[in-house]
């Protein structure tokens, strides 16, 4: 399909709307639909012309779509049998529905009830449509997510047990919490940090320990949440580059990390990525076992080689 | 649009052509007339996009030409009330979207409930935010399951060399611990099979014409996919030793530890004796397996291989 009739089906599909939606709100501002409905003020008033001289061609203007206007607020006086919306298409639905079992399935969520509720009854104005062939189980653990999310809402602040996977430590810490996501299955707890004093993901699984103290969360004025569409762990270029060479049953770090490169190197393959801290990475490597050999940089074989002849010696 | 919409008739493209602005044209002039055949199908497809039921039939016997209407009865959103938390909740579920495949179709669904009167609080949240992307794959897929058709697909598992092409009668996409699968019926396996949309590489094509099978009746989807990652059992009990201040990572998982002269003795629970040799091993020195003698023969033999890769590897870096 073409660009410009793309654009003639949207707006289209927007009158179509638009003539229910004032219907339902007589006496509704323009600046207030504009920003409900997601167009501009100018592109509303267009629409409205639009609709204004839209109805039953070849007959006389008592068939045509009126409206009055009073000020800045409009009332449709006449809907030219436009009284409801459209039905939801099978994408429309489909979108909905997914998103709300997606909510429904979400461990710790507050207000289920309104969630499975709402899914019965769109599920019963979308018809058939919604044997939507989706289904989701996010397993999760529950307990931790509602106490999390409590102390979000609460609005108070939390000392947290955390361990760092990167640093292998645990540590404690006084954390303001700001909200609670799920990516990719995980739970995340993001939080002002005020002993990092910055905003921090901590992984709801590795919250070993954690009490809600009697202060109120506070944070420092306008904080930069994480995005975290492209997944929680984005890896900046000022990061160690480290590259492996990993046979087929190490290959599956290529579908766990973020790689800057693989290639297929005889037998093997070379992988390379970036990681937070080189003592990480040589837990890492040490673990793959036999299936990976650093290759670069040279400090990071010399690590492992190390540490395996260490490891090796408190067993002869 | 507005002219079909209020006429219970059939009207035949001539009939609408001769009353909608836009469609004025010549019938006589083959060209002229082609043009307006083109637009007017343009404009049918659109108006079925965007879920307008046009219904196709004649007016009356004598007629020869097909004439078109629309199923009012099928046309407007049925009525639906929501209670404001409900109303709070369906505004959440369609931002889900917004990093994702369906966000376009999320938000117009959204603003055909709002025309159907509900007013939606897009401020509302629910304490729990769940982040929802989808592969390339997702869209294709659902809509093969949907409408029934078979799908080809390249697919290629991380330890394979190169993707193999597979054949599936999909079921259903499903969303396990926040990775989608598709489960369907592998023609080429002849067998119930479920990918991992991740690992679709390229374009799913829609194969086979719609309603060409039926998947089987009451369907657990999500059985299928979990089968094969489900929670495992940690019955085994290890002994280790570790040096004191090290390898958090595995006091975590601690049943109980005993500070002795020689370190701290840890009991960790485990599955299967490789697996946790691999967590063992990467803490180096800093951990001596004392038992099961599987457990240490495992990690023994694991550095050894560790040890002769990096002093190859060693040697050539120099």
């Amino acid at each position: 399909m073409t660009a410009p009739s793309r654009a003639s089906a949207d707006r289209l599909g927007r009158l179509l709307n638009l003539v229910p939606y004032l219907l339902a709100r007589p006496g509704i501002e323009l600046a207030e639909a504009a920003a409900e409905l997601g167009v501009s003020e100018k592109q509303l008033r267009e629409d409205l012309e639009l609709l204004w001289v839209c109805g039953l061609p070849g007959y006389g203007p008592g068939d045509l779509i009126d409206m009055a206007f009073d000020g800045d607020r409009v009332t449709i006086t006449y809907d030219a049998g436009i009284d409801r919306p459209l039905r939801l298409t099978p994408d429309e639905a489909l979108a909905l529905v997914v998103a709300l079992r997606m909510l429904a399935e979400t461990p710790g969520m507050a207000n289920r009830d309104a969630i499975e509720r709402t899914l019965a009854k769109l599920e019963s104005a979308a018809g058939d449509l919604t044997s939507a062939p989706v289904e989701v189980r996010l397993p999760g653990n529950a307990d931790r997510l509602d106490t999390l999310r409590g102390a979000v809402e609460r609005r108070r602040a939390l000392r947290i047990t955390y361990y760092t996977a990167t640093r292998d430590e645990l540590t404690e810490r006084v954390v303001d919490p700001i909200r609670v996501l799920v990516v990719a299955g995980r739970a995340y707890l993001e939080a002002w940090c005020r002993r990092a004093e910055a905003v921090r993901l901590f992984r709801a699984d590795r919250i070993d320990a954690l009490t809600e103290l009697d202060e109120p969360a506070r944070l420092p004025g306008q904080v930069r949440l994480h995005d975290v569409s492209g997944g929680v762990y984005q890896p900046g270029p000022e990061l160690p580059l480290v590259t492996l060479r990993v046979g087929r049953g190490g290959r599956w770090i290529t579908e766990y990390y973020p790689c800057e490169d693989v290639r297929p190197d005889g037998e093997e393959w070379l992988v390379s990525l970036r990681v937070a801290d080189l003592s990480w990475a040589q837990r890492f490597v040490l673990g793959l076992g036999p299936d990976a050999t650093v290759v670069a940089p040279a400090d990071l074989v010399e690590r492992v080689r190390q540490q395996a002849g260490a490891a090796l010696d408190q067993y002869s | 649009m507005i002219c079909l919409l209020s006429t219970r008739r059939f009207l035949t493209a001539a009939q609408i052509a001769t009353t909608v602005p836009g469609y004025e044209h010549d019938p006589d002039d083959p060209r002229d007339h082609e043009a307006f055949q083109r637009k007017f199908e343009r404009d049918k497809a659109e108006l079925r996009e965007l879920g307008v039921p046009l219904e196709t039939g004649t007016a009356s016997a004598f007629d020869t030409e097909p004439g078109y209407r629309i199923a009012a009865r099928e046309y407007a959103l049925p009525d639906i009330q929501l209670e404001p938390d409900e109303a709070a909740a369906v505004g959440i579920a369609a931002r889900l979207w917004r990093h994702a495949g369906l966000a376009a179709a999320a938000s117009s669904g959204l603003a055909k409930l709002r025309a159907a009167g509900i007013d939606i609080d897009p401020s509302a949240t629910l304490g729990v935010e769940p982040v929802v992307t989808v592969d390339p794959a997702f869209a294709p897929l659902t809509t093969a399951a949907r409408d029934r058709r078979t799908v080809a697909f390249d697919y290629r598992v991380p330890e394979g060399d190169a993707p193999t092409s597979r054949r599936l009668e999909p079921w259903g996409v499903v969303c396990w611990r926040g990775r989608w699968y598709v489960v369907g019926h592998d023609l080429d396996r002849e067998a119930t099979r479920c990918f991992r949309l991740s690992r679709i590489v390229g374009q799913v094509r829609l194969t086979g014409k719609p309603g060409s099978y039926e998947p089987p009746a009451g369907v657990d989807l999500i059985s299928h996919v979990a089968r094969w990652s489900g929670p495992v059992e940690r019955t085994g009990r290890a002994t280790v030793l570790v040096r004191p201040g090290r390898a958090a990572g595995l006091r975590r998982w601690a049943r109980e530890v005993e500070p002795t002269a020689d370190g701290d003795k840890l009991v960790l629970p485990f599955a299967d004796p490789d697996g946790l040799a691999a967590s063992v091993v990467g803490y180096g020195a800093d951990v001596r397996v004392l038992d099961p003698p599987e457990v240490r023969e495992a990690v023994i033999q694991r550095l050894k291989e560790i040890a002769t890769r990096h002093e190859a590897a060693s040697v050539s870096a120099r």
